[in-house]
């Protein structure tokens, strides 16, 4: 939030908990692609979903 | 000036659809593209089957990464989402969202509208059960039982896939038409059910059932990105959340999807769009009454 009355404390603690959250996210993808999530999406992605068109 | 902004709005979400769906030939063939980029998640909702994605579905892929739940958790989708989260929150349903952009075009046919009232508040937790029930709850049963976790979100209910990928894939490919059953003739009824409901009532998928407006909801009053009011000028004169289409209680609040057509509306120019909590744009009063509202 913009809070002119606090200043820039209350802008730094607000960007604590997104920033804080894309870390986390930043090392679950990494985790992921190690472990080949990032292999599995594609593999499904590339193959037509049946499911998603109402036939499957 | 507003207008403008709303054109602007509109070019944003019709870039990310393209952006989403570069492999326009595959509409003509009815193929789908199969290249490395697949393994990336769209931000918005943007169905994998579609012939011209160019990326993957979130939601879909979530769905089918439970059916490695024996051997892994599905840490690349859940970082992946919380990083779409924590960086745009529901900025994406506003900008960046291409079944948003069909809704926001249908919007705009000149129709009687019903606003959203007390009711239409209630039917907004319906996606959060979207969300839980058919995205997570479903398919991990059906793994329990089957070991295949069924999309039940996108095989049911989701008119983005019907819409995207399933009436382009079938006109394309004659050897699909022997599939169509029950199933399809459920998503076409559903699918028109959703144009026609659009036409009267502002975004009802995204308000009522979308389940990744669900999940990036969690995130809307935080994100790095987002409309933010500026509390020394705001005036509570509540003119944002009574313009706003919407079911908010306030700026940034779970239900709002950061279109900005609040920060055209405030006669105080308290609402700014802000990048990490630093606005970048001007602040600019509403046209009709100069912003010259006094506070309370």
């Amino acid at each position: 939030m913009i809070s002119p009355k606090t200043g820039d404390r209350k802008r730094g603690h607000s960007l604590i908990l997104p920033l804080g959250l894309l870390v986390l996210a930043v090392v679950f993808i990494v985790a992921g692609v190690m472990q080949g999530d990032a292999l599995a999406v594609l593999r499904k992605a590339v193959l037509i979903c049946y499911e998603c068109i109402g036939i499957g | 000036m507003a207008r403008i902004a709303i054109v602007k709005r509109h070019i944003v979400q019709l870039l990310a659809a393209l952006l989403y769906n570069l492999n326009l030939p595959g509409f003509a063939t009815g193929q789908i593209y199969d290249g490395p980029s697949k393994a990336i998640c769209a931000p918005g909702l943007n169905c994998y089957s579609c012939p011209g994605a160019v990326l993957a579905c979130p939601i879909g892929s979530l769905s089918a990464s439970l059916n490695d739940l024996d051997r892994k958790l599905p840490f690349y989708l859940v970082g992946t989402l919380l990083a779409f989260g924590a960086l745009f929150g529901r900025t994406i349903c506003g900008w960046a969202c291409p079944f948003g952009m069909i809704q926001d075009l249908l919007d705009r046919i000149p129709l009687p509208k019903l606003g959203k009232n007390k009711i239409t508040r209630r039917l907004t937790g319906l996606k959060y059960l979207m969300l839980i029930v058919l995205v997570i709850l479903v398919p991990l049963g059906f793994w329990l039982l089957t070991d295949v976790a069924y999309p039940a979100f996108c095989g049911w209910i989701c008119p983005a896939g019907t819409l995207e990928a399933g009436i382009p894939l079938t006109l394309a490919n004659q050897s699909l038409h022997m599939f169509l059953g029950p199933l399809f003739s459920w998503k076409i009824a559903l699918l028109i059910a959703f144009i026609i409901a659009c036409l009267f009532i502002y975004r009802p998928f995204c308000r009522f059932i979308c389940p990744l407006g669900a999940l990036l909801s969690f995130f809307n009053r935080f994100s790095l990105l987002g409309y933010r009011v500026d509390r020394s000028r705001c005036t509570n004169c509540g003119d944002c959340v009574e313009n706003c289409k919407m079911d908010v209680h306030e700026v940034s609040d779970r239900e709002c999807i950061q279109c900005g057509k609040c920060a055209m509306q405030c006669p105080s120019a308290a609402i700014r769009f802000c990048v990490a909590g630093r606005p970048v744009t001007e602040a600019q009063p509403r046209e009709t009454d100069g912003g010259s509202k006094a506070p309370l």
